[in-house]
């Protein structure tokens, strides 16, 4: 508060801005340093889902002799880490900031539970519902929540378990608002926000200079343009692509960007938001394919017939792998990038016995800051390699050959 | 995760690293043969790194079951 009000007082009396703006960017670039330390306050105090609740109590009754008798649940254990990154990882019915692992709370809000089951049913999640796996009871049915999944039980809330403890009983078709589907729509008005102000620039003159948000989106769009669409596409036809284009490469750029905040979202990092986004490029590819394209595939010209019918398969296929290596390189380096992230604040747990609270707290934060400066890289990257993926495919399916 | 499995993951890492250092290293013997084209051949390289990598992560995720 000091330092703005301090900037405040400066700017009055300085109208030259210059000194200012030096030290604004000072501010933002310790403040997205500091960024580790502060998403360590969405970790390891927090106590997950049954399965956490039985690792660290079995953990607990291992080590029983050690001198730390009052955990209940040990951050430090490994059980706790796994379960911890795997409940990060995944999608959820309650959006968590933090928690207390010896009051067995969470700090966070509930989300919209919408199924389908003989008519919408919508109710708000409660921490009990989706922590302690309180029954709840809408419209004559009873819902449970296990497993990050809802079921469909009495009022006694039997799920009906068989020998793999995986529930019988019936489950609804949900359509909730999760954890994912908010980020999603945090991020849409974003870009909504940012692109309408620089759409608005361009209306007063196509060549006036943009302001704020839209003096970073500027050179981005003609970078996709200029580097991906272009090249790739075709002089003639890149223009019909470029929408499809600029929404995939900043969706994926801004969910990156927000999965290293400390709100704790992992939506690329989804497998069902990759296939969804796959499948967009797929239907691009294959609905905008021209007589060439699918010449191509079916009946490879230039090479001998026996060639031809063994080559159609084999094209066929790749007409999947292409989307298919998509969906998993962006999904697997989100989720590489995560779990390491995760395992490297663990260390400030894990290694507290040998190195003590602040030198584990040190090196925690060191390895942390470290890797989220290259996850930043990986953001760009994979936001990058998508898109550029992307247009050398619409671009291989709508190019004009000559080979005659 | 069984033994067999990390037997695999290692042998990918070890065919996926190969595979990049070819790629990293061809690149380099052809910034330095001809700087001017550099930003195209970076271009290239990160596509072809990118392929190789979704292949790579494809077996690991394949695998990893």
């Amino acid at each position: 508060m000091y330092f703005c009000t301090k900037f405040l007082k400066h700017k009055k009396f300085n109208p030259g801005m210059v000194t200012i703006k030096k030290s604004l960017h000072l501010l933002t670039a310790a403040l997205f340093a500091l960024m580790p330390l502060v998403s360590n306050a969405e970790t390891p105090v927090v106590s997950a889902h049954d399965s956490l609740h039985a690792a660290t109590t079995e953990t607990s009754h291992e080590t029983h002799d050690s001198h730390d008798t009052h955990a209940e649940v040990d951050p430090s254990s490994r059980e706790f880490v796994q379960a911890y990154t795997e409940h990060h990882l995944m999608d959820d019915h309650y959006y968590s900031f933090f928690g207390n692992a010896e009051e067995h709370r969470h700090y966070g809000f509930g989300l919209p539970v919408i199924l389908v089951d003989n008519g919408l049913k919508v109710f708000m999640s409660t921490e009990d519902f989706v922590y302690k796996g309180t029954v709840v009871e809408n419209g004559g049915q009873h819902y449970k929540y296990y497993h990050g999944k809802i079921y469909k039980t009495d009022a006694s809330g039997d799920l009906k378990l068989d020998s793999h403890d995986h529930p019988t009983v019936e489950k609804p078709f949900d359509i909730s608002i999760t954890k994912n589907v908010v980020g999603l729509l945090l991020a849409t008005v974003l870009l909504f926000l940012g692109f309408t102000a620089l759409a608005k620039t361009y209306k007063v003159s196509p060549n006036n200079l943009p302001k704020g948000v839209g003096r970073v989106l500027e050179p981005l769009v003609i970078y996709v343009r200029d580097e991906m669409a272009r090249p790739n596409i075709g002089e003639k036809k890149y223009k019909k692509y470029m929408p499809y284009l600029l929404s995939v490469f900043f969706l994926i750029f801004l969910l990156n960007l927000l999965g290293l905040t400390p709100l704790g979202l992992n939506v690329t990092g989804n497998i069902s938001v990759t296939v969804c986004l796959a499948l967009f490029t797929f239907l691009y590819v294959n609905l905008s394919g021209n007589a060439d394209y699918w010449k191509h595939i079916f009946w490879m010209p230039g090479v001998p017939w026996p060639m031809k019918i063994v080559l159609a398969p084999i094209e066929v296929l790749g007409m999947f792998t292409k989307p298919f290596s998509l969906l998993i390189r962006l999904f697997a380096n989100i989720t590489a990038g995560h779990s390491v992230v995760m395992g490297l604040i663990a260390v400030a747990f894990v290694m507290k016995q040998t190195l003590t609270t602040p030198g584990a707290v040190g090196v925690s934060f060191l390895l942390t800051l470290f890797l989220t400066v290259l996850e930043i890289l990986v953001a760009f990257l994979q936001a990058f390699i998508f898109t550029m993926l992307s247009s050398l495919f619409i671009g291989s399916a709508v190019e004009e050959h000559d080979h005659h | 995760m069984t033994i067999p499995n990390l037997v695999g993951a290692g042998l990918i890492v070890i065919g996926a690293g190969y595979g990049l250092g070819k790629i990293g290293g061809s690149a380099m013997d052809a910034i330095a043969r001809q700087p001017e084209a550099a930003g195209k051949i970076q271009t290239a390289m990160i596509i072809i790194g990118a392929l190789l990598e979704g292949l790579a992560f494809g077996a690991l995720i394949l695998g990893k079951n």
